[in-house]
C-alpha cells in the first residue's frame, strides 16, 4: 500500500464517519460538527485527486460560510428544544427511499467499468480555469451571482418584515 | 512546486509531516512567549510603569513562569457544559492558526512548503477558526460566553471579506497567489508602495480578525466579561492566548511577506539565508509593533460602529481598489497609475473617517422584543410607518 492509498483510505474514514455521525448524532449541533468533519475529508480528497484549488474553495465555502451559517440556525433558534426524536412517523417511507437509493448507488459502483490505473494526471492550473469561467462562461457566471443576490436581497428584506410587526 | 500531492514523494512523507508539525509547535511556542513579554513590555513603557521584572533579568522569564503556571493549573468544566465541545472548542482555533504556518515562506528556500495557492490557502485555513469561538461560546452553557461567541463569529465572518479582497487586490498586481512569486515581484519595490489602499483595508481588517483593541468586542471584559474564554480555565485557556498570538504572528508575517517586501525588498534575493530571515522578521516585528501600539491608543469601538465600519467603509474600498487596479493592469499603464489611484482611495478613506469622527454620535435604535409585550412598540417609529414601508 503506498501512501497517497494510505491517506485515501484514512481520510475515506473520516468522511464516512462525518457522515454517519451527521445522521446519528441526537444533538442538532454535534450532527453539524460532524458534517464539517464530512466536508473537510472532502477536501482532503481533492488535494489527493490534485485539485487543490476546488480543496481549498471546499475549505472556504463549505467548512467557513456554510457551516456558520448551519451552526448560526442551530443556536439561535430553538431547535435544541426540540424533543429529541431518533424515528419519527414516516420511517417506513425513508427507509424504503434511501434503501432504493442506496441499491440504485451501489449497483452504479458495481457495474461501472472502472479504469484500473489512469495512468497520467492533467493538472488543470487555475489560471485556465478562471480565464474559462470568466471569459467564455462569463455570462452563466453573472447569472448565478444575479441569483444569488437576489436571494440575499429577499432574506433582508423578509427578515425586515419580521421585525415590523 | 505545486502542492505534494497525489504521485507523493517517498516512505519519507510521514516522517517529513512529523517533523514540520514539531517545528512549527516549538517555533510558535518560543515566539508566543516571546511576543507576550514584548507586549508587556511595550505597553509598560507606553503607560510609564516597568512592566515585568521580577523574574529573570527585567522579567524576561515572566512568560515561562506563567505557562509553567497554567499548566498546573486545574482545569475546569462546568458541570452544564456541553462536554465534547467545550473540549474540543480550543483545538478548533488552535489547529487553523497553525496549519496556516505551513504555507508562509520565511526565505526564498525556508519554507515547510512552497504553495502555488499559499495565498489563498492561508486565507482560506485561517477563516476557519471562528468555529472554535462560536463553539466555545455556544458549549460553556453562559449567556456571556454565547453573546461572545456570536459576537466573535458575526465580527470574524464580516472582516474576512475586506481581509480577502485587500489580499485578491494584492494578488491582482503581482499576477499571482503563490506567496514566494509575490515576494520575488517585489525585488525593487515593496507593493505597499503601489497599494497604500490595500494595505490600510488590510490592518484595519487584521486587527479585527485577531479580535485586538480597538476591535476586541467579542472579549470585552466591561460588556461581556472575557466572552467565549470566561467559564475556560488553566491549559485550555492558555490554548486560546496561545493561538491569539500565533495569529498575531502569522497576519504580522503575511503583512510582511505580501505588502513589505518580505526577505527580497530591499537587498535582493541573493543576500545570503541568514540576512533574508533577518529582514523578514524586521518587518514581522515592525508590524506586530504596530499592532501593540494601536492596543494601547484607542479606545474599543461598540459593535454595530464595529459592523458599519466593514461594511459601508471597508468592503466598498476595497471593490474600489479592485476596480482601480483591473482598469490599470487591463489598459497597462504604467505601475504608477496604480499609486496614484489606490493613494487617492486612501485619502478617501481618510476623509471618510475624519469626517466620522466630527459627527455626533448616532443613537442606537432599542428594537422591541419580538412577541413581546406591545408597551415597548410605542419605544420606536409609530406603528403605521413601520408596517407602511416594509409592505
Amino acid at each position: 500500500m503506498t501512501v497517497a492509498q494510505g491517506v485515501f483510505y484514512l481520510i475515506a474514514a473520516l468522511a464516512v464517519t462525518g457522515g454517519l455521525g451527521v445522521v446519528l448524532m441526537r444533538s442538532a449541533v454535534h450532527a453539524a460538527l460532524f458534517l464539517i468533519l464530512a466536508m473537510l475529508a472532502v477536501a482532503g480528497l481533492y488535494i489527493l485527486l490534485a485539485s487543490e484549488f476546488l480543496a481549498l474553495v471546499q475549505v472556504l465555502i463549505y467548512g467557513g460560510a456554510v457551516t456558520v451559517l448551519l451552526i448560526f440556525a442551530l443556536m439561535l433558534t430553538r431547535a435544541s428544544d426540540l424533543p429529541e426524536t431518533m424515528v419519527g412517523s414516516q420511517w417506513p417511507l425513508a427507509a424504503v427511499v434511501s434503501s432504493l437509493l442506496g441499491g440504485l448507488l451501489i449497483a452504479a459502483v458495481a457495474t461501472s467499468n472502472w479504469p484500473g490505473d489512469v495512468g497520467e494526471t492533467t493538472l488543470v492550473p487555475f489560471e485556465v480555469l478562471g480565464d474559462a469561467l470568466f471569459r467564455r462562461w462569463a455570462v452563466p457566471f453573472e447569472i448565478a451571482s444575479l441569483v444569488l443576490l437576489v436571494a440575499l436581497v429577499g432574506a433582508i428584506v423578509l427578515s425586515h418584515q419580521d421585525e415590523g410587526e | 512546486m505545486s502542492m505534494p500531492s497525489a504521485g507523493i514523494n517517498i516512505e519519507n512523507a510521514w516522517l517529513d509531516a512529523f517533523v514540520g508539525v514539531i517545528v512549527i509547535v516549538g517555533l510558535m511556542t518560543v515566539v508566543v512567549m516571546a511576543l507576550i513579554y514584548i507586549e508587556r513590555k511595550v505597553a509598560a513603557r507606553m503607560q510609564n510603569r516597568l512592566g515585568p521584572m521580577r523574574v529573570g533579568p527585567h522579567g524576561t522569564l515572566q512568560s515561562l513562569a506563567d505557562a509553567l503556571k497554567l499548566i498546573g493549573k486545574e482545569d475546569l468544566r462546568p458541570a452544564t457544559a456541553d462536554r465534547w465541545i467545550f473540549e474540543l472548542a480550543p483545538f478548533a482555533v488552535f489547529v487553523p492558526t497553525f496549519l496556516a504556518f505551513i504555507a508562509i515562506p520565511f526565505t526564498q528556500n525556508l519554507a515547510i512548503s512552497f504553495l502555488d495557492l499559499g495565498l489563498f490557502y492561508v486565507v482560506a485555513v485561517t477563516g476557519l477558526s471562528f468555529l472554535g469561538f462560536l463553539l466555545a461560546g455556544w458549549a460553556s452553557d453562559n449567556k456571556y460566553a454565547l453573546l461572545g461567541g456570536m459576537r466573535a463569529a458575526a465580527q470574524l465572518i464580516s472582516y474576512e471579506v475586506p481581509l480577502v479582497l485587500s489580499l485578491l487586490a494584492v494578488s491582482m498586481v503581482a499576477g499571482s497567489l503563490a506567496l514566494h512569486e509575490i515576494v520575488e515581484f517585489q525585488g525593487r519595490v515593496p507593493l505597499v508602495v503601489w497599494q497604500p489602499l490595500a494595505f490600510f483595508i488590510f490592518i484595519a481588517a487584521v486587527l479585527a480578525e485577531l479580535e485586538r483593541q480597538p476591535f476586541d468586542i467579542p472579549t470585552a471584559e466591561s460588556e461581556v466579561v472575557g466572552g467565549p474564554f470566561i467559564e475556560y480555565s488553566g491549559i485550555r485557556w492558555s490554548m486560546f492566548f496561545l493561538a491569539s498570538y500565533a495569529s498575531l504572528f502569522i497576519y504580522s508575517l503575511l503583512g510582511a511577506i505580501v505588502f513589505l517586501g518580505g526577505w527580497n525588498w530591499p537587498l535582493g534575493a541573493e543576500a545570503g539565508l541568514w540576512l533574508q530571515l533577518i529582514w523578514t522578521f524586521a518587518k514581522t516585528s515592525l508590524l506586530i509593533l504596530l499592532f501593540i501600539w494601536i492596543r494601547f491608543s484607542f479606545p474599543r469601538l461598540r459593535i454595530d460602529q464595529l459592523m458599519s465600519y466593514c461594511w459601508k467603509v471597508l468592503i466598498p474600498l476595497s471593490f474600489l481598489q479592485i476596480f482601480l487596479n483591473g482598469l490599470v493592469l487591463v489598459y497597462g499603464w504604467p505601475h504608477i497609475f496604480l499609486l496614484l489611484t489606490s493613494g487617492a482611495g486612501l485619502a478617501l478613506a481618510g476623509y471618510i473617517i475624519a469626517r466620522v469622527g466630527q459627527t455626533e454620535p448616532r443613537k442606537v435604535r432599542l428594537i422591541p422584543v419580538r412577541g413581546g409585550r406591545k408597551a415597548t412598540a410605542s419605544l420606536t417609529a409609530p406603528e403605521g410607518a413601520e408596517g407602511g414601508s416594509s409592505a
